[in-house]
């Protein structure tokens, strides 16, 4: 933290207090977007909003910026000392621990309404509790804030991300699967089904394959009240992962 | 033992010859060989080879497999010479193994100076040899020539600054006795060129300047002030030859800045562009520019497809190109006249062709600070996958996406020397993330598409769930081997698209397929993942 707060006021005397997170957010759309995307997740096994892991510190990311990562697609750049310190600024900033998303329920008692009323367990694993059926929610808190996190839980329905629709496969032999879609290509679909079991289908196996538009998730919209919505918010933001 | 000497004794001996410039125009006369980075001058990327058919591919089975200790993308088609097989790993390290087994004889690892910077991967895309030698871009943008037997430098020499963005990562281009390379860095503001050196000494024979300056005054115009001096327009990928009109065809890539083209008023001559160059002098004989006063970096960077067919009943020199812009191109490449031309992917950006093949704008369509939704995306309906071509069914083969689409956001460009200069955002809306793959009904997928240049039409597609990178090769039996991001690599019949045998290679296939053979067995090779995986069939 110490070295961090040093590092900022560094930077700031260079480029203006304000404006170090923004100079990192356009060197970082002009430098680093195409390959690591938007979200900073683009690349296989990189994700900044969760860490870098290649980097215990500032100065750590600040010379993979300058040297590049040699065998890897990561290729060195020129950006002088203040830049790549606005870059890392930038990078930190990415990770939402540093913004900082304001809930205003109490996650101890969303924890107790996740495992117990709201039947979120059912479905859905934390903090080591739970179906592995729909999408894992450890290091949710990290990655999304709270306003997409009540959305959510009121309205699940409305925008079901392609990551986790739910497929129903029947086989040659009549013999029907449904599921949460983990992966698929051309030729087989990776799924869990509601007994956590995790299954690989060939197409050539299947006679019908379905890509449902719903979800089995109930909107909580009237369930429960806004209390335990925003207590329900807080206990997924404190779900940080590892 | 005294059995086995003598059977042993002929395979062993295996006669090894330079590889002549006379061997390199003749190619066709010896198809056990994969002598030039598409097979052949002409780009077809057709093998006569026919041990594998139709009937027995499904008897393929793996041979042998060359693991990289790079963990960059293996972009390499490698060659093959008299049972030698040459390729790269990234960046720009030379290996020459046994192709029969994979055993190596030599390596040559260059380091490239840590001055290189590259867009889009450290990556290499193999090499090219003449007599006893081999030779190799680097990302650094350097050009070395190899001794073939031990893998020593003969010399190495500069062609860009790499400290300026220039770099080279595609495989060079021999004619007669000169080494011709281009150069990448269109998203650091270079001035791209295409160059000829001397086989022997690495010096220079002539230079074409992709970007038309003073020397090019008419097609300076087209650059508004000084733009010129900084506008990209780099030939990344190797050309193709016409012996008999002694012409070096090339495709030149994007305009910098990419998104951004409010500082280079003007098609921005010869940026993402056809040139047909004198071999012997570099001097432009025709040139067709696909993307005029681009602003969705289409870069042209195609292997250019040369096809000698009756055009409307007539006997002609054919030019055919699948083009990153989305559509698909027909020319009469003596004179570089445009015969035809039609969208093979879902394109926005244009609502056609006009009678002189070019683009006619969509009103409204150029990235704009809060973006434009464009298709195809900057990926393209292809990219530098290699096309193939197949006298027998005459179909052209394109290694698609299909329905790919992106946010192009303008952004300011300031130009800094060997900064990024691409004046914009682009944002993929409808592709992969990560290693799994949840396609939708709006997802981009890849396709092979078997097309009739006669009239543009579609005879199939091939579909796969996710896009694709990888090249095609078609053979004399009517076969077509490709694959795809999902590792899968394929045999399809190249009559109709169907498949016939697939193999899991578990990475992606981002290089072309080649075939050979080596005392009379067929081989297919294909690079996928950090891997080299080399297939033929199973002994019956």
């Amino acid at each position: 933290m110490m070295v961090r707060s040093t590092i900022f006021l560094f930077a700031a005397s260079f480029l203006g207090a304000q404006s170090v997170v923004d100079t990192g957010r356009e060197l970082y759309r002009a430098n680093c977007y195409v390959c690591h995307g938007q979200d900073g997740d683009q690349v296989p096994g990189v994700n900044f909003r969760v860490g870098i892991r290649r980097a215990s510190s500032d100065e750590e990311v600040s010379k993979i910026i300058a040297g590049g990562i040699p065998g890897t697609g990561m290729p060195p750049t020129n950006l002088a000392e203040p830049q790549r310190r606005a870059l890392v600024e930038y990078l930190r900033s990415m990770h939402p621990t540093a913004g900082g998303s304001k809930a205003p329920g109490d996650a101890m008692r969303g924890k107790a309404i996740f495992e117990g009323k709201g039947g979120c367990v059912n479905c859905h694993r934390a903090a080591g509790t739970g179906s592995h059926f729909g999408p894992d929610l450890d290091g949710l808190g990290a990655t999304k804030q709270a306003a997409y996190l009540e959305e959510k839980i009121l309205d699940p329905a409305r925008d079901v991300s392609a990551q986790n629709r739910m497929v129903t496969v029947v086989m040659s032999d009549g013999s029907a699967v449904t599921g949460r879609r983990l992966n698929e290509d051309t030729h087989t679909i990776q799924l869990i089904d509601q007994k956590e079991r995790l299954i690989s289908v060939s197409k050539s196996d299947v006679q019908r394959y379905t890509l449902l538009t719903t979800t089995p998730m109930p909107a909580y919209q009237g369930r429960l009240s806004e209390a335990e919505v925003a207590d329900v918010v807080s206990f997924l933001l404190s779900l940080r992962g590892q | 033992m005294k059995k086995f000497l003598l059977i042993a004794i002929p395979m062993i001996l295996r006669a090894q010859a330079p590889v002549t410039d006379e061997r390199l125009l003749h190619s066709d006369n010896e198809p056990q060989n994969w002598l030039h980075y598409s097979g052949d001058y002409s780009g077809e990327r057709y093998s006569l080879l026919d041990k594998i058919n139709t009937s027995n591919v499904k008897n393929l089975e793996l041979k042998w497999v060359f693991q990289a200790r790079s963990l960059e993308k293996f972009e390499a088609t490698p060659l093959v010479a008299d049972g030698v097989m040459y390729f790269t790993e990234a960046p720009n390290h030379v290996y020459a193994v046994d192709a029969k087994t994979g055993r190596e004889f030599w390596d040559y690892e260059y380091r490239p100076s840590r001055d290189a910077r590259v867009c889009c991967g450290s990556v290499n895309r193999g090499v090219a040899i003449l007599g006893e030698t081999v030779y190799m871009g680097t990302i650094d943008g350097r050009l070395i020539a190899i001794d073939a037997k031990s893998g020593r430098p003969n010399w190495n020499i500069a062609v860009g600054d790499p400290k300026l963005g220039y770099a080279i990562t595609h495989a060079p281009l021999i004619v007669k006795d000169k080494v011709i390379v281009g150069v990448a860095g269109g998203e650091y503001g270079i001035r791209g060129f295409i160059a000829a050196y001397d086989a022997h000494t690495g010096k220079e024979a002539w230079k074409f300047y992709t970007v038309a300056g003073p020397e090019d005054p008419q097609a300076m115009k087209t650059w508004a002030g000084d733009s010129w001096q900084h506008g990209g327009a780099p030939a990344w990928l190797t050309g193709s030859y016409d012996p008999a009109l002694n012409l070096v065809y090339w495709g030149t890539g994007n305009p910098g800045p990419d998104w951004n083209g409010d500082s280079r008023g003007g098609d921005n001559l010869y940026s993402d562009s056809a040139v047909a160059l004198d071999a012997d002098t570099g001097q432009l004989k025709w040139h067709f520019q696909f993307t005029p006063h681009d602003e969705y970096d289409y870069d042209a960077v195609q292997i250019p497809v040369l096809v000698d067919d009756t055009w409307k009943g007539q006997p002609r020199k054919l030019l055919m190109w699948a083009n990153r812009n989305g559509f698909f191109y027909v020319f009469d490449r003596v004179t570089g006249k445009f015969l035809s031309g039609s969208a093979f992917t879902k394109v926005n950006w244009a609502t056609g062709l006009d009678e002189s093949g070019r683009p006619m704008r969509a009103p409204d369509m150029s990235p704009t600070p809060e973006g434009k939704l464009i298709y195809p995306n900057l990926f393209g309906g292809t990219n530098w996958y290699s096309p193939s071509y197949s006298p027998r069914t005459h179909l052209f083969y394109i290694p698609s996406w299909q329905d790919s689409n992106m946010n192009m956001a303008k952004m300011p460009a300031e130009f800094e020397p060997g900064q990024r200069y691409t004046g914009g955002v682009p944002r993929a809306t409808n592709m992969r993330r990560g290693s799994r793959n949840t396609p939708d009904e709006n997802s981009a997928y890849g396709a092979v598409l078997g097309i009739d240049p006669q009239t543009g039409e579609k005879r199939f597609e091939f579909k796969m769930d996710d896009v694709m990178d990888g090249g095609i090769l078609t053979t004399a039996s009517d076969l077509l081997f490709t694959g795809g991001r999902e590792g899968y690599f394929y045999a399809l019949d190249a009559r109709n698209g169907k498949e016939l045998w697939r193999a899991s290679l578990g990475g992606s296939v981002e290089a072309a397929p080649i075939t050979f053979s080596v005392d009379g067995k067929q081989y297919v090779a294909i690079a996928a993942g950090h891997a080299l995986f080399t297939f033929a069939l199973r002994e019956q």
